[in-house]
């Protein structure tokens, strides 16, 4: 009894002390900032895509349908001369072709990370980045698909790769690797779509609805006729695509249990599907008896450089969409920092992992691995590995502070240095083992041609292409999930802080 | 019967007040009604009195064929239909075929989810006469609303919309089928 009384008078000590000093309560600054309505938030997204097109979007689509015609080029001279166009010669047989792949590849999981990971622990500042990234995930992995595609040189045997009996009736040959990269990656491909689109039902139902209520008003102000007829036929045009796209959906509290489950399941399963991804890409490598590939850090080492290239990109995209659409209310420097956070944390276990790399080669004792990795840091590569350390281990770093991150301009920058050295990672990765192997009599050098050049620089047009049609016909931004982290969506009463957080 | 009525709805001004209503609709009795919202609202389903989605049942079937698809088919294609001999590996293991029974368990789970969410929420639907309520469509945006459907046992065009204006429901309509 008498601790009870000890215990409380230092309480009231403590109080009074609390008192005379106030702390301040900190508070997470709000996800959507200045105390925006429901209705601000479905019109800014909405209004994306139901708005003229901006003159900025015809300039850019025009700069890459250009670029991505460079990748046509690059195929359809491959294809009707055959692989040997190519820089890849012995002993350099896998070159910028798995490069491309891996480096796509890499690019999506920030898409899924967000969308699943981010959803699984309850991160609300995922919401307004989340379907972008998932939609950048979609296009990445269409740009990676070409690569692998491609480089078997006789592409309309590609089937040969899914489980078909081909022309002798033999089957595919399951104990390869690159045979469970097929299935990783058409799996990753289509699961993400999937999930894509379901989060997408209740927005394109919300497009929907606003055609037909525009169509019923019938209000169009234009100033001619003409382009009177053209809005109206545009929103009958919205009313059936969306309409079919929505499949009935009608924003009932049935509907979005249903949803909110599947949603959670799809995450779920996303989740173990986007670690393994990486994980047997990096098999491609690991799986081989080669120095430098056949390392046991090779799954994690890849999954994090991949989160790390995919932020890299989500960060690319997002600070120019946010200053081009007047999206501050919504991505807001809280989002920036997380995100700039989390490229600090992957880019640190990427640094990690090559000076651990480093410190095996010399601890395993085998002299053909501590070759390879002298070889890396001080060979006929050493410009690549350099660029490689400087991008992918220093850049990230500057993310400690706050400054660097309040400077949209400088992390943009950074953001793309982060790419090009994750992209070195790769190179440094693939050709350095296969040039200087265990006979030095048929070591090489691998230099890419014109053709490479041609056909990895046009998927950057590829993917802005696919990119800049997701922003004209689709929502931006998860509508629901966004209302949903706003303080009025609480059904026990308005808190200023976003407890929906730490839920 | 020209003007058959499927049922009434009730506009509501915030989130607390939908979630109060709810669970008041819910005390009546009633069977065949619905909350309408442009977001998910925590504790809805509760509020509602719905049990938990059944969609977890399908995303299990998907697994599960899944997996053993991905089993019978390595088995069938390396070590039954035709035996390739490659690097002295046995013709088949649960080893090497683990990424193919991995990726393709996700990937029916993934098919089974999106079919069971449609299934459950009895989609695609082309019509429904909710949409022939221009007040309805404004949920899209932000009106919040409560429909009691007039195939429920204790509808009654005049004491259920009595009741509706009783627990705060404004912009009382009903709706035709």
């Amino acid at each position: 009894m008498s601790s009870d009384t000890t215990d409380c008078s230092i309480d009231s000590a403590k109080q009074a002390l609390l008192d005379k000093v106030a702390p301040a309560t900190l508070k997470d600054q709000n996800l959507v900032t200045n105390n925006r309505e429901f209705s601000w938030v479905t019109n800014k997204i909405c209004k994306i895509v139901e708005s003229n097109t901006p003159n900025w979007w015809w300039v850019c689509m025009a700069v890459a349908l250009v670029t991505a015609s460079f990748t046509l080029m690059g195929l359809i001279w491959l294809v009707s001369t055959g692989v040997g166009v190519w820089g890849l010669a012995n002993p350099i047989n896998w070159g910028w072709a798995i490069v491309n792949f891996v480096f796509w590849i890499g690019i999506g999981h920030a898409g899924t990370l967000i969308s699943a990971i981010l959803c699984l622990l309850k991160q609300g500042w995922r919401t307004s980045i989340n379907r972008a990234a998932e939609a950048m995930t979609i296009f990445a992995v269409v740009c990676a698909g070409i690569f692998p595609l491609f480089h078997v040189g006789r592409v309309w045997f590609a089937w040969w790769l899914f489980p078909l009996p081909n022309a002798n009736l033999i089957w595919p040959q399951f104990r390869s690797p690159l045979e469970w990269d097929v299935f990783a990656v058409s799996t990753y491909g289509t699961v993400s779509v999937l999930f894509w689109y379901m989060g997408m039902i209740p927005d394109l139902g919300i497009l929907r609805d606003r055609a037909v209520q525009r169509l019923t008003a019938g209000i169009y102000e234009e100033t001619s006729k003409l382009r009177e007829s053209i809005a109206r036929g545009t929103d009958v045009f919205r009313k059936y695509f969306y309409g079919v796209l929505a499949m009935g959906w009608r924003n009932a509290g049935n509907h979005w249990r249903n949803y909110e489950m599947a949603y959670l399941l799809l995450a779920g399963l996303s989740t173990p599907l986007v670690l393994s991804v990486h994980t047997i890409v990096s098999f491609d490598f690991a799986v081989a008896v080669l120095p430098g590939w056949h390392t046991t850090i090779f799954p994690p080492f890849f999954v994090a450089g991949a989160i790390f290239s995919g932020f890299g990109m989500v960060l690319t995209l997002m600070l120019p969409l946010r200053a081009l659409y007047g999206l501050h209310d919504l991505i807001t420097q809280r989002h920036i920092d997380n995100m700039c956070k989390i490229c600090l944390g992957t880019g640190s276990i990427v640094g990690y992992a090559y000076i651990m790399e480093f410190f095996i080669a010399w601890y395993g004792a085998n002299p053909y691995e501590s070759f390879a990795f002298i070889n890396r840091a001080f060979g006929q590569y050493s410009w690549a590995y350099y660029i490689m350390f400087s991008c992918n281990v220093f850049t990230p770093q500057l993310f400690w502070f706050k400054k660097v991150r309040q400077n949209a301009a400088l992390v943009w920058i950074m953001s793309i240095l982060i790419n090009v050295g994750m992209w070195f990672e790769r190179f440094v990765i693939t050709v350095t083992s296969l040039a200087n192997d265990f006979l030095p009599s048929s070591w090489g050098y691998y230099s890419p041609t014109i053709v490479d050049i041609f056909t990895f620089a046009g998927t950057f047009g590829l993917f802005s292409t696919l990119f800049l049609m997701f922003l004209r016909f689709l929502p931006l931004m998860p509508i629901g999930e966004i209302k949903f982290i706003m303080p009025q969506a609480d059904p026990h009463g308005h808190s200023d802080d976003d407890g929906k957080e730490s839920e | 019967m020209s003007e058959e009525i499927y049922g009434i709805v009730a506009s509501f001004k915030d989130t607390p007040s939908l979630y109060h209503a709810a669970e008041k609709v819910r005390d009546a009795g009633f069977n065949h009604w619905d909350t309408y919202s442009s977001f998910p609202i925590h504790g809805m389903p509760e509020a509602q009195g719905q049990k938990r989605s059944k969609v977890p049942i399908f995303t299990f079937a998907g697994g599960v064929t899944g997996l053993t698809l991905g089993t019978t088919m390595v088995w069938y294609m390396n070590a039954f239909d035709y035996p390739l001999i490659v690097g002295g590996y046995p013709f088949f293991s649960p080893v090497f075929p683990f990424p193919i029974m991995y990726e393709l368990t996700i990937l029916l789970a993934a098919f089974g989810t999106l079919g069971g969410m449609f299934i459950m929420n009895l989609l695609p639907q082309h019509y429904n006469p909710l949409f022939n309520c221009a007040k309805f469509l404004e949920v899209s945006d932000d009106r919040l609303m409560i429909a009691i459907e007039a195939k429920d046992g204790q509808f009654d065009p005049v004491a259920t919309k009595q009741f509706l204006e009783s627990i705060g429901g404004f912009d009382i309509e009903e709706v035709t089928a």
